[in-house]
């Protein structure tokens, strides 16, 4: 590999960490001024639903949760192809680090998923196509990182879990297309690349901002998340070892 | 070929038999995916007389009629080309209305009606003020007054 590039410069842990710790704050301070931002324009400045009253507010958690659900699974998988590919080890522990996060904002789209469905539907939980396949995107999670977690030499399970990452992303777009190859209760998009959104204005935008807020908030907790990953599996290289005893 | 170059044709390979894999399945499956059955896929007999089944459609307006002891109503699930009579005895969700999207879950009785025994009520994806709601409301009466062919906004 062209040691020149340098977009691979960032590609060694020993670069990348230096610059992760100096990007968190950044993306923390967006996250927390968006999530402020988008809060507030969720209770105070969208307007109230025609149908469901206020009820709907909770779309502005809902939505951008799933979104990054499937978003990060995405990402992750990338980073495991990379992974397992061409043998980059910083590309193992960004998709490690990846997981956990994904993991929460899916079970965030489930619960918020089920407390939206009681007072509108009738019901916390059906097993319709589009429930039924999230739930199966928080399995695939779990057991990317059980596996990771049952295997203790870090190169054998960063490949073996690359594998489980690989196959479960045919459930993305089985998650994403499936209210409208099925008939489900869940209702159709109403943001999606070749429509008209199907929803006011000022809704829109409240959700754009929590997407953000949810993006900055996972990018900054990622990059943390392998600041620690990196230490540990870097322990026994010489600058490791020199960064602690500076430390000291 | 280099180890790397088997590789990443063994991830491509993979995905592409996992996804032949999986479109298969899911084709085979067909409508058992579905969450419910039309009132078309009723009356055509595709869907099991003798099983629970859920059936999806709109409420018809005009169809909602509520029997003496306050619970139980009847109404008509439609999808535009064939209706289903549904009897249901219980508490319908807040958001059940005549002209809105419903799933009910039960029974095809013995004279073509159907038993619900739990009642669902569908929301459309579509967000927006109630004056907004109003104004689109008005617009289409307008239109359906100054027009013979009414203009729908259904979709």
């Amino acid at each position: 590999m062209a040691k020149s590039q340098t977009w691979l410069y960032f590609s060694s842990p020993k670069t990348f960490y230096p610059l992760a710790g100096k990007l968190i704050p950044w993306f923390t301070a967006l996250a927390i001024v968006l999530t402020v931002i988008g809060l507030y324009m969720g209770f105070f400045v969208a307007p109230t639903d025609y149908k469901q009253g206020d009820s709907y507010r909770i779309i502005f958690i809902h939505v951008a949760a799933a979104w990054m659900s499937m978003f990060i699974y995405a990402v992750m998988a990338g980073y495991a192809v990379i992974g397992l590919v061409w043998n980059v080890k910083l590309s193992e522990m960004m998709a490690s680090s990846l997981a956990p996060t994904g993991a929460i904002f899916t079970f965030l789209a489930l619960w918020t998923g089920a407390l939206w469905g009681r007072p509108t539907w009738g019901a916390y939980w059906v097993w319709d196509a589009r429930l039924t396949s999230e739930l199966i995107l928080l399995f695939l999670y779990i057991g990317y990182m059980a596996l990771q977690s049952a295997i203790d030499d870090p190169r054998r399970a960063s490949r073996a879990s690359a594998l489980l990452a690989i196959v479960g992303v045919i459930n993305l777009p089985i998650i994403y297309f499936s209210v409208r190859w099925w008939n489900t209760l869940h209702q159709g998009a109403s943001v999606s690349p070749e429509m008209a959104p199907k929803m006011a204005a000022d809704m829109k935008t409240t959700m754009m901002v929590m997407v953000f807020a949810f993006w900055m908030y996972a990018i900054a907790i990622v990059l943390a998340r392998v600041r620690t990953l990196i230490l540990e599996r870097e322990k026994n290289t010489a600058w490791v070892v020199e960064l602690l005893e500076a430390k000291q | 070929m280099k180890a790397r170059e088997k590789r990443l044709a063994m991830v491509i390979g993979g995905l592409t038999a996992l996804g032949a894999a999986a479109g298969l399945v899911f084709y085979a499956l067909g409508s058992g995916v579905s969450f419910y059955y039309s009132p078309t896929q009723v009356k055509n007999n595709e869907a099991p007389l003798d099983r629970t089944i859920r059936l999806g459609g709109l409420v018809q307006k005009g169809s909602l009629q509520r029997e003496n002891d306050g619970l139980t109503v009847h109404f008509v699930v439609t999808d535009y080309a064939q209706n289903v009579d549904v009897t249901f005895k219980g508490i319908l969700p807040d958001l059940f209305q005549e002209g809105q999207g419903v799933v009910a879950q039960g029974k095809m009785a013995s004279n073509g009606g159907f038993t619900a025994m739990e009642v669902l009520a569908k929301h459309d994806e579509n967000y927006m003020p109630p004056e907004v709601a109003d104004m689109l409301k008005k617009g289409e009466q307008a239109n359906k007054g100054a027009a013979a062919t009414p203009v729908s906004t259904q979709n």
